[in-house]
């Protein structure tokens, strides 16, 4: 029977040579990561159940990257990481990007694919739910809660319903006022905030792969927000260019069977779609970037697993350079690559830091930053009724602080826009 | 799994998200620590904006200042319950509120998963848009046998969906027992 590439991922792991949508399997994991978030409440799960000289079942596949409360002063946020830290020492795990050392890198995410730990064909957890970005690599990942993860670290393995395949398609190369994150957007405006629930969403057609592996990571990434289990985008020469320049590990790659079966089919003319925005309160509240063109703003937030990447910043850059930013602007690039890459890729000469800085927006450090909120203190939090517009991933209320807060989202060029107007505005008269 | 639950209803909407559910500062919080896990308790729901915090009427807390815990048991809320982060720290600051079942048109995968793996919550499903029926301080009960919702308010009552195929690792009581009792683990 024909398999998509999720199904035949899930029935390799699962030691089967089918599975259907629907099925229950018990498969064996290939990467597991958590973070600062989570960590401490999955290595208590992990001790409780295993005992509290248990050994993690593979040292290596442990992945653990401290992100989200870094830059803060709250006392408890120091002390989880505390607890990843000792953790990390007892079971000799040689993957871990401590925070204050040379290792340290950031968003989690990509932090992932950065270092090499994504790779095709594979099945990668993590507790986070835009653990769902690495299916960018044509690999499995889904994010998972601490009890979960707490029963990997002692098995290995873990059940998992074997999701049916929407697939959304996309013709035509993107112009230049486009970008993943309008696509991604479009989808989850088509479909609902729960319009993927318990299925898996491929990405495909000519618009997809011929993207760079950041901006269909910004797909991969956003599944969750339509309530996807997983995001995913068949392997090609860009998947394979990445991951061989970022580890040697031997991988498998899987495809679609011909004549596999999917439950959706929706196919998109790139050239037809618009700039949009998710407004306030849900990613699922889409309007086009016309139709709420001069809402005004207080503030501009470029940052986060899905909008803290190099594309991102080159994409802000191009249109902030040598103009000054109207409202509060923050840069806070998802790891500490990317944020020396700012100060060493240059447009006409001018570095992407001098340009940001020059235009007066505030460059954060490497990590989640204010995307969700965070600790009171965190750096671009809104902390009272605020309009912000964010190429983060999530608007639900309070997400970046206040609950009277109103976050709109945004691709990098339309955030850009905006925040050198003061007031929502449309990439296509700047670009 | 023979069980009753009776209690004050919480009524809720629409895509209630995890940072409704938990706001990310309180993640600080470590619920390995009991001391700690108690803190979920006492910050479960106070994301929810004040006019959405149990319906119809709106403004009603879910925990009262000063408290730790909800003077509610149940919880109905219309569908996709659960929404947003993978946050284990949602169903169990529910549970540590007081809160054993709660009854949702239907709920968002992790969510989902977390409540019944980690034996924080039995999450029905209904066959109704119940959330729009009932309202926040009636007086109601689930059977958890009989898969079925009284409301002693008003006299009615309304089955509910079966819990199906994960009745045997709620009845287990978390995903670990039942991995036990199937040899999964020693």
């Amino acid at each position: 029977m024909a398999m998509t590439l999720t199904e035949k991922i899930l029935a390799r792991h699962a030691g089967k040579s089918k599975v259907e949508p629907g099925e229950n399997v018990w498969v064996h994991v290939d990467v597991l990561m958590t973070h600062d978030v989570c960590g401490p409440g999955t290595i208590g799960i992990f001790k409780k159940h295993f005992g509290a000289g248990a050994k993690v079942w593979d040292s290596k596949k442990v992945i653990v990257i401290p992100d989200h409360y870094i830059f803060t002063a709250d006392e408890k946020a120091h002390r989880n990481i505390d607890i990843l830290r000792d953790f990390v020492e007892e079971q000799h795990l040689p993957n871990y990007y401590d925070v204050g050392t040379a290792k340290y890198k950031g968003v989690c995410h990509i932090a992932l694919a950065e270092e090499g730990h994504t790779r095709p064909g594979e099945i990668l957890l993590g507790t986070d739910s835009h653990t769902c970005t690495a299916g960018a690599f044509g690999e499995f990942a889904t994010g998972i809660g601490n009890t979960d993860a707490g029963f990997v670290l002692g098995t290995g393995k873990i059940w998992l319903k074997v999701p049916p395949t929407m697939r959304f398609v996309f013709e035509g190369k993107l112009p230049n006022y486009l970008m993943a994150k309008d696509l991604i957007l479009s989808v989850i405006g088509e479909i609902g905030v729960d319009g993927a629930t318990y299925k898996a969403m491929e990405f495909s057609g000519d618009g997809v792969h011929s993207l760079n592996i950041e901006e269909r990571m910004t797909l991969t990434n956003m599944v969750i927000e339509a309530g996807g289990k997983n995001g995913v985008i068949a392997p090609d020469e860009v998947t394979l260019d990445y991951v061989k320049q970022k580890t040697s590990v031997p991988f498998e790659i899987v495809e679609n069977d011909p004549g596999a079966k999917f439950c959706y089919e929706k196919v998109f003319d790139v050239r037809k779609l618009e700039p949009v925005v998710a407004k306030p309160h849900s990613p699922d509240n889409k309007a086009s970037v016309r139709e709420v063109k001069g809402t005004k703003l207080d503030r501009a937030y470029i940052g986060s697993c899905t909008g803290g990447k190099m594309t991102d910043f080159v994409a802000a850059a191009q249109i902030m350079k040598g103009h000054s930013v109207h409202i509060d602007t923050f840069v806070v690039p998802a790891t500490t690559e990317i944020a020396r890459k700012l100060d060493e890729v240059k447009i006409g000469g001018k570095s992407l830091s001098a340009i940001f800085k020059e235009s007066g927006a505030v460059i954060g450090p490497a990590s989640c930053g204010a995307c969700l909120g965070g600790p009171l203190d965190t750096l671009g939090r809104l902390n009272k009724s605020e309009v912000c517009i964010s190429t983060t991933n999530r608007n639900f209320p309070g997400r970046m602080g206040s609950k009277t807060a109103q976050v709109y989202l945004a691709s990098p060029l339309t955030v850009a826009a905006s925040a050198i107007s003061g007031t929502i505005s449309d990439p296509r008269d700047f670009v | 799994m023979q069980k009753n639950i009776r209690g004050k209803v919480y009524v809720l909407g629409n895509d209630i998200d995890t940072d409704q559910i938990i706001p990310a500062q309180y993640l600080t919080y470590n619920p390995a620590n009991p001391e700690e896990r108690k803190m979920f308790g006492k910050f479960a729901l106070a994301g929810i904006p004040e006019g959405h915090q149990g319906l119809p009427q709106g403004n009603i807390p879910f925990v009262r200042e000063g408290q730790m815990q909800s003077e509610y048991k149940i919880i109905v809320a219309g569908k996709n319950f659960g929404c947003g982060s993978s946050r284990e720290h949602a169903p169990l600051a529910i549970r540590e509120a007081g809160v054993e079942v709660i009854i949702a048109e239907f709920y968002a995968r992790i969510f989902f998963r977390n409540s019944v793996n980690g034996g924080y919550l039995i999450p029905y499903e209904s066959q109704e848009h119940l959330a729009k029926i009932f309202n926040t301080g009636e007086e109601a009960e689930v059977h958890i046998g009989q898969n079925r919702l009284i409301n002693h308010t008003t006299g009615k009552s309304y089955a509910l969906k079966s819990l199906g195929e994960i009745l045997p690792i709620l009845e287990a009581g978390d995903v670990f027992q039942y991995a036990k009792k199937n040899g999964i683990i020693s």
